[in-house]
């Protein structure tokens, strides 16, 4: 019973991982139909800036400034090379942002190493919460919070500022958007940028739990693929279910049957696109 | 009568003319042959690719998966069943071939973005699988223990275990085979009814093509041949490697088809060349390979988009 307790409150935290990776990726999917395959290595950078920031304004400073300095280079990024190719046939943005991420990749190797190293996080985060519960540390539970804080904000900016609500119309009639007079360039970078925070705010709660090296997002890519797959594109509370769903089913697994951890994500995938193919919420069409 | 054969079909006279004579001009570069063989395997996977990028329409980002489950199908067989080169290249041909059309059937309704994201999570499986599965597939490390066979003619006897050279003609000879029935796939009614999806598949509908099982049928050729490129890179190294079924080497089927020219016949076969010579250079130079063949992805989508074949033709006028 508490193996399975372990797993599950463990498949809770993967899943939040996985769920403000998703978000970020879905949010620039829906608005301005990219892949982006560098998300994992913007989480990286997320991670990097917190390791080099944390000497100077503390790891509490880092986890604010890190995402916010992330969001800045994920807008850079847009501007430069990114927007090029939204008039273009969607292989170009994926090529596109595949050889970004070989970039950022060698270029976080050739600042900061190619050797892990630790985020060091505050003592009080790194107890467990009680001796019963010796598994959870107190920094599992402060990631879940700053995991849900992040999301219920993301929600609310999209629900009730301008720019939010403009983006959730952007993404069901973009050109409805721009004929009433929308930037709808603009809109896409801050979109971009809102993107790159939530990734650079994983890469420093990650960073935080399981450290840093150069290659850091790349596990948590795919399944941040098959949670926006199955949760719906089009759809970011899809999303936020398909995280948790695969999460807590890989961790689960993990207690019955430990190979499988990650098959099982393909094949609630799998089962998915069998029997209701645009995914748990998304919406008929969209994007298909 | 000559002339004008000579000038209709030049590009065919020009790549034959070349590809037959590797194994003299090449040494004098300061290749190998094998080098050749490597650049002729990637040329047929992305050649297999294009049928539907290029002639569809339809963007797969996970033709890894077929490449690497033909490289394993020919690696276990002859490894565990017989010890016959051409057995194998079918095995792993089957093997590949019968995968994709299956994950085809999941596919088929999916456009864009979304068919993208599901052929690479669909290749994403199979890697797993071989990374997971040690005892049998070797995981990591990749299947070792079996090599390529001579093969017995009975008049002749084609000696591939030790000739470089034989084995590279083995290899151009299923080339040629294979690109000829691509090309003559590409020139039946059902290769123009691509061609018509691509354009506009909105109006191939309206006009009675079942557009989903042409896409599925296009899907599952295009990963036989993957396949069949994937049995031979197996033979090449007599090694079969977990990475070859990795995201990235999906993603660099997709650059030498757009580096070479996504709308022509010959385009990959040109970014296979660009793309292996590429990348046995910088990664002798420098250990930051990605770096600069990350950079040369970024170049290539920002500045030449239409790959190397289609700026030629573009300046021919053609």
């Amino acid at each position: 019973m508490e193996l399975v307790a372990f797993n599950l409150a463990n498949g809770l935290i993967v899943g939040a991982f996985y769920v403000l990776m998703a978000l970020g990726l879905s949010l620039i999917i829906n608005l301005s139909n990219v892949v982006n395959f560098a998300h994992g290595n913007f989480l990286a950078i997320g991670g990097y800036l917190a390791f080099s920031l944390t000497p100077y304004i503390g790891f509490w400073g880092a986890l604010l400034v890190s995402p916010l300095l992330t969001a800045v280079f994920g807008y850079f990024i847009e501007q430069v090379l990114i927007r090029h190719v939204y008039a273009r046939n969607h292989i170009y943005s994926l090529l596109l942002t595949f050889g970004l991420g070989f970039i950022l990749q060698d270029a976080c190797r050739f600042i900061w190493g190619p050797s892990p190293l630790p985020l060091g996080i505050p003592d009080i985060l790194s107890l467990p919460i009680t001796e019963d519960l010796f598994f959870i540390t107190w920094y599992r539970v402060f990631m879940v919070a700053v995991v849900i804080v992040a999301v219920s904000g993301l929600f609310a900016f999209l629900r009730y500022t301008r720019v939010g609500m403009r983006i959730r119309a952007g993404t069901l009639d973009l050109d409805t958007v721009s004929a009433l007079g929308v930037n709808v360039a603009a809109l896409r970078s801050y979109n971009f940028a809102v993107g790159s925070f939530l990734a650079g705010l994983a890469g420093v709660l990650a960073a935080g739990q399981i450290g840093l090296n150069p290659n850091m997002g790349d596990d948590l890519i795919m399944p941040s693929f098959i949670a926006i797959i199955v949760g719906g594109v089009g759809s970011l509370t899809g999303t936020l279910l398909g995280g948790l769903l695969i999460g807590v089913a890989a961790a689960l697994t993990t207690v019955f049957y430990p190979a499988g951890a990650e098959a099982v994500i393909y094949v609630i995938m799998a089962i998915v696109l069998l029997i209701r193919p645009r995914g748990l919420l998304g919406e008929e069409g969209m994007l298909s | 009568m000559n002339e004008n054969f000579l000038v209709r079909h030049r590009q065919l006279l020009i790549v034959w003319a070349l590809l037959l004579t590797v194994p003299v001009w090449l040494p004098m570069l300061g290749g190998y042959t094998a080098l050749a063989g490597r650049v002729v395997v990637f040329a047929l996977a992305a050649m297999s690719f294009n049928m539907l990028l290029g002639f569809t329409g339809i963007m797969s980002f996970g033709h890894a998966a077929y490449f690497g489950l033909g490289a394993y199908g020919c690696g276990l067989f002859l490894k565990f069943v017989t010890a016959s080169t051409l057995l194998g290249v079918l095995a792993g041909t089957l093997l590949g071939g019968i995968a994709g059309t299956l994950f085809g059937l999941l596919l088929v309704r999916r456009r864009g973005v979304y068919f993208a994201m599901v052929t690479i999570a669909f290749g994403q499986v199979c890697f797993y699988i071989a990374y997971k599965w040690d005892d049998f597939t070797g995981g990591y490390d990749g299947l070792r223990g079996f090599s390529r066979a001579p093969i017995d003619f009975g008049l002749f006897k084609l000696d591939l275990a030790s000739s470089n050279n034989a084995f590279y003609y083995f290899v151009v000879a299923i080339f040629g085979l294979a690109v000829g029935l691509q090309a003559l796939i590409l020139k039946s009614p059902f290769g123009r009814t691509m061609l018509a999806i691509r354009e506009n598949e909105r109006r191939a509908r309206f006009l009675g093509i079942p557009i989903e099982k042409h896409i599925w049928l296009a899907f599952s050729i295009s990963c036989f041949f993957t396949a069949l490129a994937g049995s031979l890179y197996a033979l090449l190294n007599n090694f079969a490697d977990p990475l070859g079924l990795n995201y990235i080497m999906s993603g660099n089927i997709v650059m030498i088809t757009v580096m070479g020219g996504m709308r022509t016949f010959w385009g990959p076969l040109v970014g296979a060349v660009l793309f292996v010579a590429l990348q046995d250079y910088v990664s002798s130079m420098t250990t930051n390979w990605m770096f600069f063949v990350g950079l040369t992805f970024v170049c290539v989508v920002l500045f030449f988009p239409r790959g190397l074949m289609g700026m030629l033709q573009k300046r021919a006028g053609t």
